[in-house]
């Protein structure tokens, strides 16, 4: 398993650094929301709940880019045909594609993070930042997990494009609730700690979604 | 025993019958030669037997195993050649031999070898999606291959190779192979050279399954009128 992983999860990001078709587009499309944010509230720089509503919306919806990616090259390339042809575990897909997204978006957040203390953030980062990241890897698990069990859904229909964020943003919406709400005493003047139920939160529902995800994505390989 | 075995296979798209009453045995190392215009079947038919699709009816076997229950058992085992080559566009021939030498637990002198058997040497460190329509039948000649597969499913396997090419992928796919194959085709000379049996499929349903001694060039040209 971990051997076939590896293979997987090798090619996924050799892929995206041969292609550039993911992470660059995230990035930009997370730096561009943070100055239309910075435009639209008229703000130089926003803090506590608001800070932590914008960061994660926008890291949402970039991590959608990603999520809509994830299977292309499968799908229009034979990949998923090549895998499903091999003696392995299939669930060693569900976890290399999980992998391979979750890099992506700790990619976009080293982008995206800075942008947004640049362009919006009241407080200083350097106390939290270590706090901050916690809660933001908590949430990019949730987000690595369902992205990668939705754009397996709906890489096989017709309607990719939409029915993957159809699909992904009521399943995300508790991480977005719950990482806004961890996050929002880090971004807060002065700063506070996160709340450990809003952690629990996010803790069960990567672990929730985890389940659901290796009991399903079988099935939704097959024919 | 008989290394594929159908009996009366049926398989839909949606309310579209793309394969119906399909019955035949293939004896181990025997080359079934399928014939039949575009979407007669013949994909469909490879892709049933590689355990990519699902019979809607009638019963599987290959290799010894029932499908779609026992697929697990037998995907190791069959080496399919499809009309996509399923492989990755971005990755050079070296990287997407060495992924698919991962996944099937074969030795990475095994992809040195068949880069050397298929004159692919020079171009193996270039993107596939800059190499030629030949190169990279070449290379998915080489991923079917790779691991030594007792089932062989070749879908129009000579497309878009010079005979210099041919000559080069016949002892991996050819009938001095050893190997049994089924094998998809519309030139009705070079099917029957190498085919013991033939089955010869007009929108979905068998036309012609006989012994390719049996069977004559003006028969299956029959099929596409």
């Amino acid at each position: 398993m971990r051997r076939t992983v590896g293979a997987l999860l090798r090619k996924e990001l050799l892929i995206e650094l041969r292609s550039w078709q993911s992470v660059p587009g995230m990035s930009l499309f997370a730096v561009t929301t943070f100055v239309v944010f910075h435009f639209a509230l008229n703000r130089s720089s926003v803090d506590g709940d608001l800070a932590a509503g914008i960061l994660w919306v926008t890291l949402l919806l970039a991590a959608i880019l990603g999520v809509n990616r994830l299977f292309v090259a499968d799908a229009e390339e034979g990949g998923f045909d090549g895998f499903l042809l091999a003696p392995v575990d299939r669930g060693a897909l569900l976890l290399a594609k999980a992998l391979a997204l979750l890099t992506y978006l700790v990619a976009l957040e080293l982008v995206a993070v800075p942008a947004f203390a640049l362009l919006l953030l009241a407080p200083s980062l350097t106390s939290t930042l270590p706090s901050l990241t916690g809660v933001l890897a908590l949430g990019d698990v949730g987000v690595a997990v369902i992205g990668t069990l939705v754009a397996a859904l709906a890489v096989r229909t017709r309607a990719r494009d939409l029915l993957g964020p159809l699909l992904a943003l009521p399943l995300l919406v508790p991480i977005v609730i719950a990482g806004a709400r961890a996050s929002s005493p880090l971004l807060a003047l002065p700063a506070g700690q996160p709340a450990a139920r809003w952690l629990a939160t996010l803790g069960l529902y990567d672990l929730l979604f985890g389940l659901i995800a290796y009991a399903l994505f079988d099935f939704l390989l097959e024919d | 025993m008989a290394a594929v075995q159908l009996e009366g296979l049926a398989r839909h798209y949606g309310e579209r019958e793309a394969l119906g009453g399909v019955s035949l045995s293939l004896e181990g190392g025997q080359s079934l030669v399928v014939f039949g215009p575009n979407g007669a079947g013949k994909s469909t038919l490879l892709r049933v037997l590689a355990t990519l699709l699902r019979p809607h009816s009638g019963r599987v076997r290959v290799l010894g195993r029932a499908l779609p229950d026992e697929a697990w058992a037998v995907r190791g085992r069959i080496g399919l050649l499809a009309h996509e080559p399923l492989l990755y566009r971005d990755l050079t021939a070296l990287e997407n031999l060495r992924f698919h030498a991962r996944l099937h637990s074969v030795a990475q002198a095994r992809v040195e070898e068949l880069l050397a058997r298929l004159h692919l040497r020079q171009r193996c460190g270039d993107p596939l999606r800059t190499l030629s329509r030949g190169m990279v039948q070449r290379v998915a000649i080489a991923r079917a291959v790779l691991h030594e597969p007792e089932l062989l499913l070749l879908d129009e396997p000579r497309a878009n190779l010079d005979p210099a090419a041919i000559e080069l992928v016949d002892p991996l796919i050819g009938a001095t192979s050893r190997r049994t194959r089924v094998i998809t085709s519309h030139d009705p000379a070079r099917g029957l050279a190498e085919a013991d049996v033939v089955l010869g499929l007009r929108a979905g349903r068998p036309a012609i399954l006989r012994a390719a001694r049996e069977v004559t060039v003006a028969e299956i040209a029959e099929l596409y009128r």
